[in-house]
């Protein structure tokens, strides 16, 4: 199960990357969307086509970010990838599984932290494993480690009503990494903060993923922001919702905020943003 | 615990003081309060007065003395005999013939008894019955149109019924205070469950939650507010019940006390009794009110509904 610690999970190979470099790579999907349609059937009106046949095949460990226009279909993905809602056609599946409810190798980044107030930081951190019934030992450990390495460790017993937009963020991005999970999907989590904690909380995020080793999901409205965290840019086109072009992001790491001023990032920035406009003047 | 993440953390064992290794500076302007600080104990707020900033603290009690003074000069002056309505310092020298009679303590310890009896049955049968609706939409569907009607129905009106079939002895009142309590309190507790926040369910669900954790994590910790609202009008109003209950047929308790002081034109005493029955109520307000800001100190501005 999910209670092992990153270490110990990069040194041994688990069942679903089983075996060789070779073998990983003839089969790199640690998370695989074949064929995928969403059909929403509003009442009183006519179905609508959210998403249509998408195609996505994420690496164990790599970085994805989900960018494009509203009412692209990017959150609805996100959604069908955490199990929330059922898919119309294709299939999903993460770290092997196939994907129809929520699965528990997979951790969430929510818009708003969604904290829950009548619950210390701490205790907010120690829900997923509750839920899932984990060590309650070994996971206040991983709780106390993970508040410590996002500068929380002295707001432990504080509640949410006592700390900024960002620190509850940073809060809950703790709760999406207590149980270790494989996957971290992330929805806009620093769409509502503003543009200096939002830059801050990309350096953090970065530095929280090398250290968890975990596959992230992130979806944005912000290109600069896909562009600086990302691996690779999944560029989504509107009604119905499409995969309109893949960018790897060719952009060495370590990454530090002075490389978006760089020629190389202003490309990928300017070659996504052509999708926003064409879809504006549409 | 071997973990990745301890580079800047002297510590190994996290059972020791967290702030040892707290690498947040900004947090040390901060008196933290000890570890295992229960739920309720917030950061040191003041109860000491402010009168600078809340006129309210000097202005209730001057209206009181002023509304007093008004009464007790203006029955003199005008010459009201004292059977309609008496001084206020008649009142008070009734009040205190009767808080040294034993007879007198046994009313209110009867009216007590009934009221908060009939108040733990009406709260608890409403919070079964709010979650199962709440929970079930087969048993709300079903139920609802008749709580609805039921609601209607002035409840005082069933008083001289319930003393029909549950006879002149204590059940009969406690009955009423029950039932007096148990509709704000069921409303308040299928709105309090309803109030969960969906994105706090999502978020749960995201984690494998399944019903009966929703339910106990989000959605009853949500229905606090409302629950206390509900506690609070319901405590309330079944000393009304029970006095209600006492009017239609009684030997003992405040409402019978009531009764007897009007049949006997002791006015005075009548209003020694009332005067009884609204710091019964405000006592009941007040520890309600009290365990409430511990429990649901995080709602600063609870949404919560009246009767």
């Amino acid at each position: 199960m999910s209670h092992t610690a990153p270490m110990e999970r990069a040194a041994v190979p688990s069942d679903a990357a089983a075996g060789t470099e070779a073998a990983a790579d003839a089969n790199p999907s640690w998370i695989r969307v074949e064929g995928l349609d969403k059909v929403y059937h509003p009442k009183r009106s006519a179905p609508t086509l959210a998403l249509s046949d998408i195609d996505l095949h994420v690496r164990r460990g790599e970085f994805v970010s989900v960018v494009g226009p509203s009412g692209c279909g990017k959150t609805t993905l996100l959604k069908i990838l955490a199990g929330l809602i059922p898919r119309t056609k294709g299939e999903v599946s993460i770290a092997g599984r196939e994907v129809d409810r929520p699965i528990p190798e997979v951790g969430m980044v929510f818009q708003a932290a969604t904290l829950l107030p009548w619950r210390t930081i701490l205790q907010n951190v120690m829900v997923p494993a509750e839920i899932q019934k984990l060590d309650k030992r070994k996971s206040l450990a991983r709780a106390h480690d993970l508040l410590d390495m996002v500068g929380l460790g002295e707001f432990k017993d504080k509640y949410p009503f006592e700390l900024s937009g960002g620190m509850q963020q940073r809060a809950g991005i703790c709760r999406a990494l207590v149980h270790d999970p494989a996957v971290i999907l992330m929805d806009e989590p620093f769409g509502a903060l503003d543009a200096m904690t939002r830059e801050y909380m990309n350096l953090e995020l970065l530095r929280i993923w090398k250290e968890s080793r975990a596959t992230i999901v992130l979806v944005t409205h912000s290109i600069p922001e896909a562009v600086f965290l990302s691996d690779r840019v999944v560029v989504m086109s509107p009604r119905p919702g499409r995969i309109a072009e893949v960018l790897d992001i060719d952009i060495p790491r370590p990454r530090e905020l002075r490389m978006m001023s760089s020629d190389a990032a202003g490309v990928y920035v300017e070659r996504i943003r052509k999708y926003f406009n064409a879809s504006v003047i549409d | 615990m071997s973990s990745t993440n301890m580079s800047t953390n002297a510590s190994t064992d996290p059972s020791i003081d967290p702030s040892a290794a707290a690498p947040n500076p900004a947090a040390q302007a901060d008196q933290k309060p000890s570890d295992q600080s229960p739920p309720g104990v917030s950061s040191g707020r003041s109860w000491r007065p402010d009168l600078r900033g809340r006129p309210e603290l000097w202005l209730v009690p001057a209206v009181f003395v002023v509304v007093m003074l008004a009464w007790e000069f203006g029955v003199k002056l005008f010459g009201v005999k004292e059977f309609v309505l008496p001084p206020p310092s008649r009142i008070l020298e009734q009040l205190r013939v009767q808080l040294e009679s034993d007879l007198f303590w046994r009313h209110v310890w009867v009216t007590t008894e009934e009221a908060m009896i009939g108040f733990v049955i009406g709260v608890l049968a409403a919070m079964v019955l709010g979650t199962a609706i709440s929970q079930l939409s087969l048993v709300e569907k079903t139920l609802m149109p008749y709580i609805v009607a039921f609601q209607t129905v002035p409840k005082v009106a069933l008083a001289p019924l319930f003393v029909v079939w549950f006879g002149f002895g204590l059940t009969s009142k406690i009955v009423m205070a029950a039932v007096i309590s148990f509709f704000p309190m069921l409303i308040n507790v299928i709105e309090g469950l309803r109030s969960a926040d969906a994105d706090r369910i999502q978020m749960l669900k995201v984690f494998g939650a399944g019903r009966w954790q929703v339910f106990r994590k989000v959605q009853m910790p949500s229905a606090m507010p409302f629950i206390f609202a509900g506690i609070d009008i319901g405590i309330v109003f079944s000393i009304l019940g029970a006095v209600v209950g006492e009017f239609i047929g009684a030997q003992e308790g405040l409402g019978y006390l009531l009764l007897q002081t009007n049949y006997n034109f002791d006015i005075p005493g009548m209003f020694a009794v009332l005067v009884v029955l609204s710091v019964m109520g405000l006592v009941a307000h007040a520890v309600v009110r009290l365990i409430q800001r511990r429990v649901t100190f995080w709602a600063e501005q609870s949404r919560v509904i009246g009767a």
